[in-house]
């Protein structure tokens, strides 16, 4: 890793706890990348093409696609697991077992371990091998491609980008810090109180459990979150309140399974951070911003795809850190 | 904050400037009035959301808190507050137990979302799984066999042997591996019960749409069927001592009062470990006999 990218790696974890990314010194920005910023500065050839490509831009949801079938997919087996005593899947989304394997969520794990403040061996298992899993695939991973909520809220966010359209709700952003803030209250919560107090307003509980052992008055609240999404903030809970998004992005910090930015052919237009749930992890793709010519998305990024299915020009894209080396 | 508006995700609040004055404001003007409205909107907004936040989590723990009501709890699970502290809420004892009789508290419980308890009268525990499924389901030691060393039973709670199922009787392993009882029956409304008042019980107990289960033996050992499915003829009603799965928990006594008339009545035993299928089963509205959660056994 050189030293801008190692610099940005450090910036990508202060943003992680709600730092805003900032313009990086010209000193940070490696030679090669700062040529590339030069090349495209009036480029007319540059700007020919980057209206050809807009010409004939092709809308693509397959990542989308991927996902949503993923997140479908991993909840109805804990549905069908129960429901029609299959037992692959069983438990919730807070705790559960793979054919035998105990998995446990770890933010669910860390509210219990502060609560009892006694650790048993079956929770360690379980939650080694989810945080070994999340750490190869990514933390955030699980917020867009497993938790309910998430799935839910793209759905309130398309209602409430519909009626911002329409001049009748506008997006209030609020301040990022709070999700450490909510993390750390919580947390202390469960200290002080010997009651995992998190896990009764998490929506990823209630509606993992809604799901499985049918509703209950619980879904009230999410019904509230996502109102208040669609009217105020748009996906004020994934951006701003959820511990257990900071959680899994810890988790994230070194995963090799990332989007990857390249330089080169980026035009630059910003369609990728119109789509993005955490739009600061893509602020290097803003015009003289990347500090290098390919620069790997921080750990605040869910990988849910969009702006990959978004980029017209192919500049951001999934990739296996040093698979490509290997291969 | 250095940069406090990095991407406007939406279209932007009405850009608008105020109603036109004789002398416009300058652009710059404009816009930090523009950016200190913005500001005061994320505060407020900011403020909305963590108060909400925090009102709902704190409004889900407080009737906690103050809960009076004693909730039995799944066999096996810790000292309240200890299990409270432990439960994950995934709902895997739910799903292994073959008589649903876990279920998950709801927002307007009032002692936890998603925490499991057992309403005895619906439907009980019964071991029909023989080998308490849910204690082995529990990821988190929240239900167990063995207490870690710094929660010791307290007095009266463990069980003075293992429960002998009468189900297992005959099977080289009689007992349940249970070490801890879940709470005690308790003849609350002795007024009502019927053997105290010499009377029998013919028909369905609980009547015909009661969905509560039980495991009969000269039914069939592993499916438990419909209580309403099982109608009862008995000259003395005994139905508790008849339906308990534990041997020597409960039987029916003839008592001698002080002024010397004898009288029959359910009496509940040392290895009562509180399951709730007297409670179940009691035919009277509202059950004579109830388990007490919690309740340790006193000599």
């Amino acid at each position: 890793m050189n030293n801008p990218l190692q610099k940005r790696f450090f910036e990508q974890i202060g943003q992680l706890f709600g730092r805003e990314p900032t313009r990086p010194d010209e000193a940070d920005i490696s030679p090669a990348a700062q040529k590339i910023h030069l090349f495209k500065q009036g480029n007319r050839d540059f700007i020919a093409e980057k209206k050809h490509a807009r010409a004939h831009a092709v809308k693509k949801n397959t990542w989308r696609n991927r996902r949503w079938a993923t997140l479908i997919t991993a909840n109805l087996l804990f549905v069908l697991s129960y429901g029609l005593d299959v037992q692959l899947l069983e438990g919730s989304l807070t705790a559960s077992r793979f054919i035998g394997f105990h998995l446990i969520d770890l933010n669910s794990a860390l509210q219990v371990m502060l609560a009892h403040k006694h650790i048993i061996v079956n929770l360690l298992i379980g939650t080694g091998t989810v945080l070994l899993g999340w750490a190869l695939l990514g933390g955030r991973t699980f917020c867009s491609w497993v938790c309910p909520y998430h799935l839910l809220a793209e759905w309130a966010e398309k209602l409430h980008l519909y009626l911002a359209e329409k001049k009748l709700v506008t997006d209030a952003p609020i301040d990022r810090r709070l999700r450490g803030v909510f993390w750390l209250v919580f947390a202390l919560l469960a200290l002080a109180t010997g009651y995992t107090v998190y896990e009764a307003i998490s929506p990823t509980g209630i509606l993992s459990r809604a799901l499985i052992y049918g509703p209950g008055l619980a879904l009230l609240w999410v019904i509230a979150l996502l109102a208040f999404e669609v009217f105020f903030s748009r996906r004020a809970w994934c951006r701003y309140a959820c511990p257990i998004g900071l959680t899994y992005g810890v988790v994230g910090i070194v995963s090799p399974l990332r989007v990857k930015y390249t330089l080169e052919g980026c035009f630059h237009e910003g369609d990728c951070r119109k789509v993005c749930l955490v739009p600061h992890v893509l602020d290097t793709v803003i015009k003289g911003r990347a500090v290098d010519s390919e620069v790997p998305i921080g750990p605040d990024c869910t990988r849910c795809g969009l702006c990959v299915d978004t980029c017209p020009s192919g500049s951001l894209k999934f990739e296996v850190k040093g698979l490509s080396k290997l291969l | 904050m250095s940069d406090p508006d990095p991407i406007p995700p939406g279209p932007q609040p009405d850009a608008t400037p105020a109603p036109a004055k004789p002398k416009p404001a300058s652009a710059a003007q404009r816009l930090s009035a523009e950016r200190q409205r913005q500001a005061r909107r994320r505060v407020l907004h900011t403020v909305l959301l963590s108060g909400g936040v925090l009102g709902a989590a704190l409004s889900g723990w407080l009737p906690l808190a103050y809960a009076q009501r004693q909730r039995l709890r799944p066999p096996g699970a810790l000292d309240e507050k200890d299990f409270l502290a432990s439960c994950i809420k995934c709902g895997q004892c739910v799903q292994v137990c073959p008589v649903q009789a876990i279920r998950l508290a709801d927002l307007v419980d009032g002692f936890g979302v998603g925490v499991p308890h057992i309403d005895a009268r619906e439907q009980a525990c019964d071991f029909s799984c023989d080998a308490v499924q849910c204690i082995l389901a529990c990821p988190t030691g929240a239900l167990t066999y063995h207490k870690p060393e710094f929660l010791q039973p307290r007095a009266g709670a463990g069980l003075a042997a293992k429960p002998v199922l009468k189900a297992k009787q005959k099977d080289p392993e009689p007992t349940l591996n249970l070490t801890e009882r879940i709470g005690i029956a308790r003849l609350t409304r002795p007024e009502s019960c019927l053997a105290m008042q010499g009377k029998g019980f013919k028909g369905q107990t609980r009547g015909a749409g009661f969905k509560g289960r039980l495991r009969y033996m000269d039914v069939d050992r592993w499916k438990p069927i419909p209580v309403a499915d099982h109608p009862y003829d008995v000259p003395e009603c005994d139905l508790c001592v008849r339906e308990c799965p534990v041997t020597q928990a409960i039987s029916i006594e003839t008592l001698t009062l002080a002024d010397g008339t004898k009288r029959r009545q359910p009496v509940v035993h040392e290895p009562c470990v509180g399951c709730g299928v007297c409670e179940m089963v009691c035919p009277v509205e509202q059950a004579a006999i109830e388990v007490v959660p919690r309740e340790v056994w006193r000599a």
